[in-house]
């Protein structure tokens, strides 16, 4: 008898995924259920290049319609799964069809955490997290127009960018004392500040957003401290809520994400979980992880695809991400939890620098801007975790190849 | 639109129509050519579009910049003919353009 594969969810994990199902070797069926009408897209782009109106809608696409047709993957698009019974290995979609599998992959990804004050509702209030997101922000987003962003993350500042490049007004509110507080250090916290200051965007930090006022195409935005911010368009960025909900009431193990072993595997026999809404096992720090990165949803796909084939390909990679912000790259490699010293590389007054994190003698991660060799090197490095030198880290004269010897 | 020639480690060749501009990953992709990743969508962030570009052709591309030549390195087998294919955009002068893919990408 044919099996079947449902990979649930339609982004860049699930699009790895069936890809990787075929490469694999997997001869059944695949259905790819995604709950957007398009095709699996990226997502770095939105808050970049296609909100900046440089690239096309079609341009997005993961894999061209081709690819699935010759692949033999059936795609199921504009639909959300209603429930899932782990038992009779069956799931309920919303256009009320029930789906027999053998196997079932999650690849709910997460949505944009909500605003959870009075005025929320707002019709100026926007988030990013997808297409349709960008396209409704677009309508607004003009040269001259007041725009406030309520988070400095990576979307918010990303966005920022974007905007200040396109002639628009630019506040940030941040809750926190410092930019990107909650993944970075206070050194290049400081530097993306700088560098939005410079370019005309005001970042006020300490700053939470207590209500929304304001009438059908004017928000205002009340502040902590009692400041009102009037804006033609408001964006919140403040952060991700992995979509668990459809694996926690099937009965499946959650805490900060559906919780999968180093094969993709949940609490579940024959349900498994990649990217943004997995919570996995990580060889090389020794602890869990829930990552939001294009990098992880695919490694993890990968990972998981193999196991659905029944071949083992355990995930241990080190994390990396980038942002692109001006004439700033950011590229991190690893994850600086826990450490407890820094080492500045290079200047960052030249917007070419690197900080390293470190834990004792050990590399933890590093924040390598505009700086791909440092980048390079701790992705070799922090797998090893074997002890660094950081005065040889610290000096810009030791050539970076010098530093994996 | 230009034609670039894409061949295959195992030496299957592929012929395909390239719009100005377009990068010379995202052709490949969008055609399904193999052993072309392009992870990160083609800003020079991760390196899976590693290609050897024919020797008759190196010359007449253009340069690659410092965080090209630095991701470079992450690649497997790189040599002295390799590019990202992203960072190549289609240009007219790079018309009858041949890449070769390697077997896979990392």
């Amino acid at each position: 008898m044919t099996e079947t594969v449902l990979v649930l969810g339609g982004g860049q994990a699930g699009a790895q995924a069936a890809a990787s199902l075929r490469q694999e070797g997997f001869g059944g069926r695949i259905l790819l259920i995604g709950a957007e009408p398009l095709l699996p897209y990226q997502r770095p782009p939105l808050s970049k290049a296609f909100l900046a109106g440089e690239l096309p809608r079609e341009r997005l696409l993961i894999k061209p319609e081709a690819f699935y047709r010759q692949a033999d993957i059936e795609p199921m698009l504009g639909v959300a799964a209603t429930a899932l019974d782990v038992q009779a290995r069956h799931l309920s979609l919303d256009d009320g069809r029930r789906l027999a599998f053998d196997r079932l992959l999650l690849a709910t990804g997460g949505r944009p955490r909500p605003l959870d004050c009075p005025g929320a509702d707002h019709s100026r209030l926007h988030y990013l997290r997808t297409v349709a997101d960008v396209e409704h922000l677009r309508r607004h987003f003009h040269t001259g127009a007041r725009l406030v962003i309520i988070g400095a993350g990576y979307i918010g500042l990303e966005v920022a960018a974007v905007a200040a490049k396109h002639g628009l007004r630019v506040t940030v509110l941040e809750a926190a004392p410092r930019a990107l507080a909650r993944v970075t250090s206070p050194e290049v916290s400081a530097f993306f500040q700088r560098i939005h200051t410079e370019a005309g965007v005001e970042i006020r930090c300490n700053t939470g957003v207590v209500r929304i006022e304001g009438t059908a195409d004017l928000a205002r935005v009340i502040t902590g401290d009692g400041a009102g911010l009037d804006a033609d368009l408001v964006l919140a960025g403040i952060g991700l809520l992995p979509n668990v909900e459809l694996a926690q009431s099937a009965g499946i193990a959650c805490d900060n994400g559906i919780l999968v072993d180093e094969l993709g595997n949940t609490s579940a026999a024959g349900i498994l979980a990649a990217g943004d809404c997995a919570n996995h096992p990580n060889a090389i720090y020794g602890c869990r992880f829930r990552l939001e990165s294009v990098h992880n949803a695919i490694e993890q796909a990968k990972t998981a695809a193999a196991t659905m084939a029944g071949k083992r390909k355990p995930y241990a990679q080190v994390p990396w991400f980038w942002s692109d912000q001006y004439d700033i790259k950011l590229q991190t490699a690893g994850i600086n939890r826990g450490y407890d010293s820094v080492v500045v590389r290079g200047d960052p007054a030249t917007r070419s620098f690197a900080v390293f994190y470190l834990l004792g003698e050990r590399l933890l991660a590093v924040d390598a801007i505009n700086r791909p060799a440092e980048f390079i090197a701790a992705r070799t490095l922090i797998p090893r975790r074997a002890a660094v030198d950081a005065t040889r880290l610290a000096d810009d004269a030791v050539p970076v190849k010098d530093l994996l010897a | 639109m230009i034609k670039v020639t894409y061949i295959e480690h195992n030496g299957t060749q592929r012929i395909v129509d390239v719009e100005a501009g377009v990068s010379l990953m995202e052709a490949a992709v969008s055609n399904l050519v193999p052993g072309i990743d392009g992870d990160c969508g083609g800003v020079c962030a991760c390196a899976t579009c590693h290609v050897f570009v024919d020797d008759a052709w190196l010359a007449r591309l253009a340069p690659m910049e410092s965080m090209e030549d630095a991701m470079l390195n992450l690649a497997e087998g790189r040599d002295a003919n390799s590019r990202l294919a992203c960072q190549l955009k289609a240009a007219p002068e790079l018309d009858g353009l041949v890449l070769r893919t390697p077997i896979g990408q990392h």
